[in-house]
């Protein structure tokens, strides 16, 4: 049984590639994965290795032709293997030189041409798929969503579809993994298309990407505006800049999201951020017994001077604490050197929902008691979320919180809110059982706390003495 | 209108039916001067004498044995099984002699006998407390089999058992003696053995259910409403003959099956209904019909931890609804 070796898709955008150079020719023995040929792309060129091992029975592309992903460009097969001579002729193949002449009418079928010819068998058990070459010059009435995969259609909603004439193409799936659910195929009879479910969840909006995640935008943002459009960068961390090919819209049931100005912002912050500082990620937990017996004990006297006590206060006091103890953290980095900050302003995540987050700024916070920090982030986040906020509350940060704990979030890996030198991302207060005093277990209310520091400025040592000291004073809250 | 329990509705309904009916007479373990160990006959005793609520001996072949001769006689036999595990000593009579006799007599003889037995867990019975018995009834044609889920029907569904010309396996949910409470009327009226009930109406997906795990399933039913499934709940109350109408009719509604028992699994009571549904309903389905059932172990186990992994409860039937809904 002959084994077929087709034109690899190297890529999501790219739809043919030409053959260079063939390696080993008809009749030549190779092994599995022993590089056959070379071809070339709009992006890249490589090496094709032999998807089997055996003997070369026929090449079907010539070098130097150009043909679409999915075409056949050689059998390989046992020695002295006969091909019937239907499989040995070349399918779906242009010579380079009149590519673009075919671009411009090819069809989005594109079927292949020998499975046309009069009194051949067809070429293949399974068709030669070939891909349409350029799905922008299909026509334009074609469905919108001819190529969606509907995924499982469930006896009721095949029913339905059938007796009511519905195109399911055209019915947005609600159900497990988008699937179209009878309330779907209802919902769009008695509404129309026109009353389709409002837009996906954004993707900053869904769990495992939340805002908390990344603290940093409209602070820098209002410092430096920057052009909207060029230099825009994708959000991806780590990548350097490069030209994106234009995103296609609306491609089987992709959906694009248009950005707001402050999700570009977040975009820019968080690329740039990660560009800026090596970042290091340590990871402690907190017995939370005192704070929590502490918190019990005075949240209602607290609510008596109207204040609205947050384990949120806890973790500024006992941040405020470690930078006093450990200054070096309360820094920035410059070329010149270190910039010691005098002062202690701690800026707190505030989440805005589906708007995004803002960090405001409560300056001097090593000089707040608790009720005091407590006031201050109960004033601030009210205001945050109010749209209330002055420009100058979102400046001058020395240090990051960001509570993703809220979220249920155990711990994780906060991006640094530039130009800081660290951020504490405080997790959930979870019960947990512990061994304590005395090889005793115990059930505790625990928490990670996660210090991400630039590594520039902080080694491994100090920045696990800063937050051993956070950890310290939460564990030793007195009564 | 009194709210009474399932305990005493099951006792009015004896007790009526001994009062209306002189034919009609109790036999089982303990079930005279002890007034039963469930205190389902208290009173009973007392009231008609130890010729019509007669304790007999720890033989259940033989309170099931004497019931049929005393059916085929005339009689109208309520015959208790104190627990539904011990009831395999009778199985023998009940499938092969009551189940057949009208049958094999060319409907000239029948066994108008109504066998009660507690079933189901969840009360720290253990093995040999626990059983549901169900599925091996509801298997042989000849035998209606019947579970109430609330007083009310308890007591109309009895009344018709004790005056059905065919043997009835009337099982109670013991575990609801006396957790489930109701409005029930004094006085004389019928259940009809047979319609199943919907006790919720829902579009979201339909669960069906009985006994003791219908009570749970309304609980779930709520708690999901407060999240927006909206759940139809049926109550099935009769096992056979089943009430195929109403359940089609309500998954054709909802398109969304589930089916709720505490018995086993395999092989459980639920494997019929969703047969039911794939052959006639089957293009109303707009998922699999799925099942909540006790595990595929031996028995209930005693350690309560574990039996509370076995049991289906409100929490497992509303995680259930969820994930269906979900689909």
């Amino acid at each position: 049984m002959a084994t077929k070796v087709i034109m690899p898709q190297l890529g999501e955008s790219v739809v043919e590639g030409t053959v260079t150079t063939w390696l080993k020719k008809e009749g030549e023995t190779i092994a599995e994965f022993e590089s056959l040929l070379e071809i070339n792309t709009d992006k890249v060129d490589t090496e094709i290795p032999s998807p089997a091992g055996g003997t070369i029975l026929k090449i079907i592309v010539p070098e130097g032709q150009t043909v679409t992903a999915g075409t056949i460009l050689a059998w390989i097969g046992e020695p002295g293997e006969v091909l019937p001579a239907s499989l040995a002729e070349p399918v779906e193949a242009r010579p380079a030189d009149t590519l673009r002449q075919a671009q411009d009418i090819a069809l989005p079928q594109a079927r292949p041409q020998g499975a046309l010819r009069a009194g051949t068998e067809p070429p293949l058990a399974e068709p030669v798929e070939a891909r349409p070459v350029d799905t922008s010059t299909s026509s334009a009435t074609a469905p919108v969503a001819a190529a969606r995969d509907l995924g499982f259609i469930s006896p009721v909603v095949a029913r339905l579809a059938a007796d009511k004439k519905v195109d399911l193409t055209r019915v947005k799936g609600t159900g497990q993994g988008g699937r179209i659910t009878k309330k779907d195929v209802l919902d769009y009879l008695e509404k129309g298309e026109k009353a389709e479910p409002a837009a996906v969840a954004a993707p900053w909006e869904t769990p495992g990407e939340g805002d908390l995640f990344r603290p940093t935008e409209l602070q820098f943002g209002t410092e430096k505006p920057q052009a909207e459009a060029p230099g825009l960068r994708q959000a991806q961390p780590t990548a350097p800049v490069q030209p994106v090919a234009p995103v296609q819209p609306a491609k089987g049931g992709e959906q694009l999201i248009p950005h707001t100005t402050m999700r570009k912002r977040i975009a820019e912050h968080m690329v740039n951020s990660k560009h800026t500082s090596p970042h290091v990620t340590t990871v402690m937990e907190s017995d939370f017994k005192r704070v929590a017996a502490h918190y019990a004990k005075n949240k209602d006297a607290f609510a008596r001077d109207g204040v609205k006590l947050t384990y949120t206060a806890y973790f500024a006091a006992a941040t405020a604490a470690a930078l006093r103890a450990f200054p070096l953290v309360n820094s920035s980095w410059s070329d010149e050197g270190v910039i010691i900050h005098p002062q202690v302003n701690l800026a707190i995540a505030v989440s805005l929902g589906a708007e995004g987050l803002i960090v405001p700024v409560i300056p001097n916070a090593d000089g707040l008691s608790l009720l005091g920090l407590a006031r201050a982030i109960n004033d601030i986040a009210t205001r945050a979320r109010a749209h209330r906020l002055n420009p100058d509350e979102v400046r001058g940060g020395t240090f990051s919180i960001t509570n993703h704990g809220t979220s249920g979030s155990l711990f994780a890996t906060p991006v640094i809110n530039q130009p800081q030198c660290a951020i504490l991302g405080v997790g959930a207060v979870q019960k947990r059982a512990v061994v304590v005093e005395g090889d005793a277990i115990a059930v505790r209310p625990m928490v990670y706390l996660s210090l991400t520091f630039d590594h520039r400025i902080l080694d491994g040592a100090s920045a696990d003495g800063f937050l051993a000291k956070v950890v310290e004073v939460l564990n030793n809250w007195p009564d | 209108m009194a709210e009474i329990t399932m305990i005493d509705a099951i006792r009015q309904a004896m007790d009526d039916e001994l009062a209306r009916d002189e034919n009609v007479f109790i036999v089982g373990e303990d079930v005279g001067k002890r007034g039963g160990v469930f205190r389902a006959t208290v009173g009973l005793f007392d009231k008609y004498g130890g010729e019509r609520v007669i304790d007999s001996p720890l033989a259940e072949l033989s309170i099931v044995g004497v019931g049929i001769g005393a059916a085929l006689y005339g009689m109208r036999p309520i015959c208790e099984i104190q627990f539904a595990d011990f009831i395999y000593p009778a199985f023998n009579q009940i499938v092969s002699e009551a189940a057949k006799m009208c049958y094999r007599s060319n409907g000239e003889w029948t066994v108008p006998m109504v066998i009660r037995a507690p079933y189901g867990g969840g009360i720290g019975g253990g093995l040999y407390h626990s059983q549901s018995v169900e599925a091996l009834f509801a298997h042989i044609p000849g035998l209606k089999v019947v579970i109430p889920s609330n007083p009310y029907d308890a007591k109309g569904l009895l009344k018709s058992a004790v005056r059905d010309p065919n043997p009835v396996i009337y099982l109670e949910p013991k575990k609801g003696y006396r957790l489930i409470r109701g409005e029930v009327p004094e006085g004389d009226y019928t259940v009809p053995i047979g319609p199943a009930q919907v006790t919720r109406q829902g579009s979201d997906l339909t669960v069906y259910a009985y006994g003791m795990m219908h009570y749970y399933t309304l609980q779930a039913a709520e708690k999901l409403a407060g999240e927006g499934v909206d759940v139809e709940v049926v109550d099935l109350r009769t096992l056979y003959p089943v009430d195929r109408q109403t359940v089609l009719e309500s998954v054709s509604k909802t398109g969304k099956a589930l089916i709720v028992h505490e018995d086993n699994l395999t092989g459980g009571y639920g494997g019929e209904i969703a047969a039911i549904i794939a052959e006639e309903a089957f293009t109303y389905l707009d998922a699999p019909v799925r099942r909540l059932c006790g595990p595929d172990v031996p028995a209930v186990p005693f350690s309560h931890p574990l039996q509370d992994w076995f049991m289906p409860n409100p929490d497992k039937i509303a995680q259930a609804m969820r994930d269906l809904a979900a689909y």
